[in-house]
Formats: C-alpha cells, sequence, structure tokens
C-alpha cells in the first residue's frame, strides 16, 4: 500500500496545542486513536469532512493542516 | 499495536482454532457407508449448523476476554464506536470474503456439474466458509497495518 498524496501536520500542530495527546484530539473530532494514528504516518486520507473537524479543533484553515503532495515547506 | 490490530490477531487465531478442532471433532462421527443419503445431508446440516452457533458463541466470549485482557494490560478502555476507517476496512474485508466465498460457492457447484460425489460439494463449500472468514481478518489485518 503507497503512501497517500494528501499530507498533515497533525503531529507538528498537536505539540504546539499544548501537547495535546492523540487520544484528546480523536476525541475532540470523534474518531478513534487509531485513525489519528493512521493520519499521522501518511497511511490514511481523511474525509471532508474529518479533515474539516481536524482543522476546527486547531482553529487553523484546511490549507495550514493539510496539503496535497510533496510539502514543500 | 493498536487494539484493532490485536483484535484482528486474536479473531484470526481463533478462526483458525475453531475451525480446525471443529473438523477433528465431527471427522469421526461421519456416517460410515455413505450410501445413505439422508444420512450424509443430516450429518452435513448437522455440521454446518453446529459450527456456526459454536462460532458466534466462541468469538463473543473470546471477544469479551481480549477485552477484558487488553483493559488490563494497557489499561486503555477499548474504542466503543467505529469510526469511518473502521467502516471502510469492514467494507474491504466484506469484498475481499465475499469474492472468496462466492468462489468457492462456483466451484462447489461445478464439482457437481463434472459428476462428482455431494460431500465433496459440502467439503468445498464449508471450507470456502472457512478461507473467506481467514481472509476477512486478513484484509482487516493488512490494512490497520499498511493504511487504507
Amino acid at each position: 500500500m503507497g503512501k497517500n498524496l494528501v499530507g498533515n501536520h497533525i503531529r507538528k500542530l498537536r505539540f504546539n496545542h499544548d501537547e495535546m495527546t492523540q487520544q484528546q484530539l480523536a476525541d475532540k473530532v470523534g474518531v478513534t486513536r487509531q485513525t489519528i494514528v493512521a493520519l499521522e504516518k501518511g497511511n490514511y486520507s481523511p474525509s471532508l469532512e474529518l479533515a474539516f473537524r481536524i482543522a476546527l479543533a486547531f482553529n487553523l484553515p484546511l490549507e495550514k493542516v493539510f496539503f496535497y503532495g510533496e510539502n514543500t515547506k | 499495536m493498536t487494539y484493532q490490530e490485536k483484535k484482528s490477531i486474536v479473531l484470526l487465531i481463533s478462526t483458525i482454532i475453531i475451525f480446525v478442532s471443529y473438523c477433528l471433532y465431527m471427522y469421526p462421527h461421519y456416517p460410515k457407508g455413505g450410501l445413505d443419503l439422508n444420512e450424509t445431508y443430516r450429518y452435513w446440516g448437522s455440521f454446518v449448523l453446529i459450527l456456526t452457533i459454536v462460532s458466534i458463541v466462541a468469538h463473543i466470549i473470546i471477544s469479551i476476554i481480549f477485552n477484558m485482557i487488553f483493559r488490563i494490560t494497557t489499561r486503555e478502555k477499548e474504542p466503543s464506536f467505529a469510526d469511518e476507517l473502521d467502516r471502510l476496512i469492514e467494507l474491504k474485508a466484506h469484498r475481499n470474503s465475499f469474492f472468496v466465498f462466492i468462489v468457492g460457492f462456483l466451484l462447489a457447484m461445478g464439482s457437481l456439474i463434472i459428476f462428482q460425489p455431494s460431500q465433496l460439494m459440502f467439503i468445498i463449500l464449508i471450507f470456502s466458509g472457512f478461507l473467506s472468514d481467514v481472509t476477512g481478518s486478513v484484509t482487516k489485518l493488512y490494512h490497520y497495518r499498511r493504511g487504507v
């Protein structure tokens, strides 16, 4: 299974938000911790709805959390 | 390793153990002679029915024991709901599982066309049911470990 093209900064953002745990983020957005683990590893591209919920949890626009293709930053 | 990965492995191993031990238990009970069709059909009917009931009950008991051990060893609660990733993996597991069973079903029907004994048809059907179960568990484990 190849890596998904949709990448994210979830891991970095969690640490910038008072070292939020995977479980805390999972509870906030209504998924299991397994899904946050899969997202951080790049093993899963979330649905649009979940992507928006995660962006809202960090109070950031979608494009600051997710990116398409290789991250240039 | 996460809860779902551990659970998939436990279900896979328990499926194999239940099926193999049940087959070993039922094998000596096969009607001798083999010409009495009613007795043979009764044997295969009870084989499938009892296997289904035993599998369901065993899986429920194993799941309860697994959850208890998981809570004690990790001090975490198991997920109480299935989210979008779980549902997607479940769908993929069902698709692969059904595919394997349909292939087995067609092979079983094919065996009748080429005048094979009806026992072979039942053996292929039961074995494809087992294989489809294993395929479902392996698919889940694969996607939970490697992603979707």
